[in-house]
């Protein structure tokens, strides 16, 4: 039926159904919102073991709430006797498998076009899958704890997002915990455990920013890297540390890098650090606030010794490092992340230069300089639904070289996201998630042609699960 | 003198008064409407009395029910199941079942066996957990979290709201550890028939071990104290003082009764300082007394003669 038809009151139809599609539309959230507010209990691995409702642990799968949060710090134990895997079922396998069947919609403004020679809007929509996980997780026995998280795009090779053994309880002491292998980065707000997923709001940019022209190969702390991390916390997990030495890979097995600047196949033989302390208080009526800091400090090659050709040692570290603070504020059901980082890389790495050609560097080249962070806010309606909205920017303080500096935006970054997530399955085996979410970006300076900003868009509609 | 006075619409147009109440001299004066004011207060009563039985206190926090069932259906509702039953979603693979919050009937209490516990007791239990169970130590919440959900486990029952929770039983000051008290709780050990349930070395492997059930016929195992380095498979509460409770109160629900009409203080004292020695792998006070004076622990017990479960 169209929506204009001449009406015998002189109005139109669309005037009259205007207001009822609202309050239909309204009826129809406060059903949707009313139907979620059912009872939920999801297990994937852990609360198929353990008999636990998935909210448990979670505020809204992924992030976990405090609780999930003590039971991650225990070594994925919750110190009863479904601890150790002896006392399983036999047929009891920790596994989950994660994916995304979606549809999306990615936008980019002030493209170059090859065919045109000039800049414009591009955009691409379409279904699509997310890459999947393969995860499996738990203890190997009493206070010795695992995860094996083999992770594959569509069309691509697995890789290892993780996997480590974790010697939890050292000394029958919840502060002495030793982990080894690949794994992420004890970052209290957590990048893998966030409720964005579209192109651009998918990661946070805080936790991966280079500046343009930055040859350093760290991902930055929202990869993760392989090393050992000493952690530890207190009986109900409030207060709590971590300190890491990783080496300087970015994560990639095989003692490789990804510097940009060099090949794959080139050994890297240096350390970072990586610090992390939070604390939280119970606030009465308000939940457990947390507050903490961190500080990631690497090395990162500038040049490769070669063999016919081909790199086969790092040369020249230049150091980089990643500071901030950051805070977690519970007002009852409103949760809001905030948090900051400072991040400086040495001349050589911003630059691009190798550290053997100081020559090379710019006049008045300088180590670039930046200040970012972002404010995340979820407020959970119930168990089962949750929305969030984030803003994020990470703006350059100091460009690399006077070149750079003309333009003192060039790679800032402003973003927010809104999205919200309905789980209508939270059953005993498997969970669903109705995932919609609105991201877009802001990159300073970036477009080729015009070095005028761009703007990157992505929309997304999707179903998140794990089984 | 404190007049009160409360108005309310009559009809479409007539305003006037509905209750005075005058105190001046202690008595209430009810001028018009106290037919209406009866029925008021009754309900008054109706709707103070759940509301009184919706809270919880301990200290100088008070849980509320309305708070604590959001609680309850993010983290327990699994387990025990939206009605309170213990017919959660996943209650058919934990073992030992999810309690059953309509029954009212709870293992830890301070108070005497039959009586409801307080609110400290269930506190403490969900604070504490229960190592030999699904139920995890909850004290990663914030203690007003918990509040909260123990003022909504007890709108689960009618008994909190036709029942006080009982008083809580006086423990003495405990005597000192003697060889003595050892022994004579030994015999005591005897005398009562505890190793019928839980063996005589306290392994849990008494002869009528394998038919205990529950008051949901469901088997139980006795406790084995043998099991263990540590004091955390106590369901409640792992000190000296708790053990005693534990005699004195009984573990409702299940076979193990209250001795408290059947035992003296320092008869139960001795029994608490006996039952240490049965930790066999758990360094103690008593160990030592015992080992001191020749008293002959019972021996270790091997893994081949070890029993499969642990207790309840």
């Amino acid at each position: 039926m169209p929506l204009h038809q001449p009406g015998g009151s002189g109005r139109t139809k669309a005037g009259r159904s205007l207001p009822k599609s609202v309050v239909s539309l309204t009826l129809f959230l406060l059903s949707f919102i009313s139907f979620t507010n059912q009872p939920g209990y999801a297990i994937p691995a852990f609360a198929r073991k353990y008999g636990l409702p998935c909210s448990a642990c979670h505020i809204g799968w992924p992030i976990l709430n405090n609780f999930g949060l003590a039971f991650k710090d225990n070594g994925y134990q919750l110190g009863n006797d479904k601890d150790s895997p002896i006392y399983q079922n036999p047929a009891y396998f920790p596994i989950t498998f994660r994916v995304t069947p979606q549809w999306h919609l990615e936008n980019q403004t002030k493209v170059l076009i090859d065919q045109t020679g000039a800049e414009q809007s591009v955009t691409t929509h379409g279904f699509d899958l997310s890459g999947l996980d393969i995860w499996t997780a738990g203890t190997l026995y009493k206070n010795i704890s695992f995860q094996v998280l083999p992770s594959m795009g569509e069309g691509d090779t697995f890789h290892f997002e993780s996997a480590w053994v974790r010697f939890d309880n050292l000394l029958n002491s919840p502060w002495l915990n030793v982990k080894v292998g690949k794994f992420e980065l004890d970052n209290l707000l957590s990048e893998k455990r966030f409720l964005t997923l579209s192109n651009v709001g998918g990661a946070w940019f805080n936790y991966h920013f280079l500046p343009q022209g930055d040859s350093n190969g760290f991902g930055g702390i929202g990869d993760n890297q392989l090393g050992v991390e000493l952690a530890g916390h207190n009986q109900n997990s409030y207060s709590r540390y971590s300190i890491a030495l990783l080496s300087s890979v970015d994560g990639n097995p095989g003692l490789t890098t990804t510097n940009a600047g060099a090949a794959a196949g080139s050994t890297a033989r240096t350390y970072d650090v990586f610090a992390n302390v939070n604390q939280g208080f119970a606030v009465k009526g308000l939940g457990v606030q947390r507050i903490g800091a961190y500080g990631y400090f690497g090395q990162s090659p500038t040049f490769y010794l070669t063999s016919n050709g081909a790199p086969v040692e790092a040369k020249g570290n230049r150091s980089f490092s990643r500071v901030g603070a950051y805070g977690w504020w519970f007002i009852k059901d409103l949760d809001v992340e905030t948090f900051y980082m400072h991040g400086q890389d040495n001349v050589y790495l911003g630059n691009n230069i190798p550290a053997n050609n100081p020559g090379g560097l710019p006049p008045g080249a300088v180590g670039p300089t930046w200040n970012g962070g972002f404010v995340e806010a979820h407020y959970t309606v119930n168990p089962q639904f949750i929305f969030t909205g984030r803003y994020e920017l990470v703006h350059m303080s100091r460009q690399a070289n006077p070149t750079l500096a003309q333009t003192p935006n060039l790679g800032n970054v402003d973003s927010w996201t809104i999205g919200y997530r309905w789980y209508p399955i939270m059953l005993s085996r498997a969970g669903l998630a109705v995932h919609n979410e609105y991201s877009q970006a802001k990159m300073g300076n970036t477009s080729s042609l015009t070095g005028t900003d761009q703007i990157n868009r992505s929309v997304m509609i999707g179903f998140d699960f794990d089984y | 003198m404190v007049l009160t006075s409360i108005t309310r619409k009559i009809g479409r147009r007539e305003w006037r008064p509905w209750l005075q109440i005058l105190t001046s001299n202690g008595e209430l004066l009810m001028n018009t409407g106290s037919k209406r004011l009866g029925l008021t207060l009754v309900l008054a009563l109706v709707v103070a009395f759940p509301s009184w039985a919706q809270e919880a206190h301990v200290g100088d926090l008070t849980g509320h029910a309305a708070n604590g069932k959001k609680l309850y259906r993010r983290y327990c509702v699994g387990c025990h199941g939206s009605l309170g039953d213990g017919n959660g979603d996943n209650a058919q693979w934990v073992d030992p079942r999810p309690r059953d919050f309509v029954a009212a009937t709870f293992k830890c209490r301070s108070t005497p066996t039959g009586t409801l516990p307080t609110d400290q007791d269930l506190f403490n239990s969900v604070s504490r957990g229960f190592t030999n169970s699904n139920m995890p130590h909850w004290d990663s919440l914030p203690a007003q979290n918990r509040m909260d959900l123990v003022a909504y486990i007890k709108t689960f029952s009618p008994r909190w709201q036709s029942e006080k929770p009982g008083d809580p039983i006086k423990i003495p000051p405990e005597p000192a550890v003697t060889a003595q008290s050892i022994t004579h709780g030994g015999e005591l050990f005897q005398k009562m028939e505890c190793w019928k349930c839980h063996g005589q070395q306290g392994r849990g492997d008494g002869p009528s071990a394998a038919t205990l059930t529950d008051s949901k016929d469901q088997p139980i195992r006795p406790y084995n104290f043998a099991d263990g380095k540590d004091d955390s498979r106590f369901k409640c509460g792992g000190t000296n003082d708790d053990l005693y409770r534990i005699f004195m109160t009984g573990l409702d629900g299940t076979p193990m009764p209250s001795f408290a009409d059947v035992i003296q203080p320092n008869d139960a004292w001795d029994l608490v300082h006996f039952l240490r020695t049965l930790q066999v792998h758990r360094h103690s006070k008593e160990n030592d007394v015992a080992k001191g004076a020749g008293i002959k622990a019972p021996a270790p017990p091997s893994d081949k003669e070890k029993p499969s479960g642990s207790g309840n």
